[in-house]
């Protein structure tokens, strides 16, 4: 491990509300590290909603499941709303299988619908442009 | 169980003698693969290479994503309570079917209460209490043998009809 282990994930800013996502490839010591480096950031940019997108994760076992449950935890405590966003159809049915319920986790179709419960609204396109699939 | 139309295609034919437990299905994988559980590393390669094998054996993405999280929760298991094991991968056939067999085993202190261990919401470490119940539920077959002071096996397989 580095002195400071940081997660390798982006956590964007957009206005008061920090947007991020899981990917596939984390070992349990990136997800702990994530879980810090994002309840520092609602800290250091006083931010009231959180977007976590998890549309790239393949599976969610017992301890990515924890992991997010901790999250959604810490950051109510820390005055922000979290919504995950885009968990994949067999993600959630082998969830429910295992019995985790996910629970106090807010969760979203999409990445588009968190964002618009968490106060983000779409913008007009200019004519003719594809709309975007809410993934990112 | 579906979702075995891909591998139809060498599988199909010439599998007229069956025999119970035989590997050597034509296009599977005759020798199990055995991969050690000793760090976190090792979890991500154990999902990778259960994922190749769920893709081998054909399963729809449905049980794919069952059985590599099943193979996640145990091998998580074997990691944390166990110190560490083995698990290993093999191609079980049966007439009509194919299956994948995971077999992890540890050398930790055993499971005093078997019962209780795969109960929803029990847990002796950090966990959720989910991981073995829940890893049973994800499989067709379950078992779980334990040596008290001599580790525990834990053989798990999931089935494909063809």
């Amino acid at each position: 491990m580095n002195a400071r282990p940081t997660a390798g994930v982006p956590i964007l800013r957009l206005g008061d509300v920090l947007l991020t996502g899981l990917l596939n490839e984390l070992d349990d010591a990136t997800v702990v590290a994530f879980t810090e480096e994002l309840t520092t950031r609602i800290t250091a940019d006083r931010a009231r909603g959180v977007l976590i997108d998890i549309s790239r994760l393949e599976i969610i076992d017992s301890f990515v499941a924890r992991t997010l449950m901790e999250l959604t935890t810490m950051a109510r405590l820390l005055g922000a709303r979290v919504i995950v966003a885009g968990m994949r159809p067999p993600v959630a049915m082998t969830l429910a299988e295992l019995g985790l319920r996910l629970a106090g986790v807010e969760t979203a179709l999409n990445t588009e619908h968190g964002m618009a419960a968490l106060g983000w609204h779409q913008s007009p396109r200019p004519s003719g442009e594809v709309p975007d699939d809410g993934t990112w | 169980m579906t979702g075995l139309g891909e591998f139809g295609g060498t599988g199909a034919t010439g599998t007229t003698t069956l025999t119970g437990d035989s590997a050597g299905q034509v296009g599977l994988p005759t020798e199990p693969t055995v991969l050690h559980v000793r760090s976190e590393q090792d979890l991500l390669a154990i999902r990778h290479a259960v994922r190749d094998a769920t893709l081998t054996v054909g399963f729809s993405i449905v049980d794919q994503t069952r059985v590599v999280t099943a193979a996640s929760e145990l091998a998580r298991n074997a990691y944390i309570h166990g110190g560490g094991g083995t698990i290993r991968i093999e191609y079980p056939t049966r007439p009509g079917a194919v299956g994948l067999r995971l077999t992890v085993d540890d050398s930790g202190p055993g499971i005093a209460d078997i019962d209780a261990a795969l109960t929803d919401g029990y847990t002796t470490g950090a966990g959720l209490g989910h991981g073995l119940g829940g890893a049973q539920r994800l499989m067709d077959e379950f078992e779980i043998r334990t040596r008290e002071g001599g580790g525990t096996t834990v053989t798990a397989t999931r089935w494909a009809d063809r």
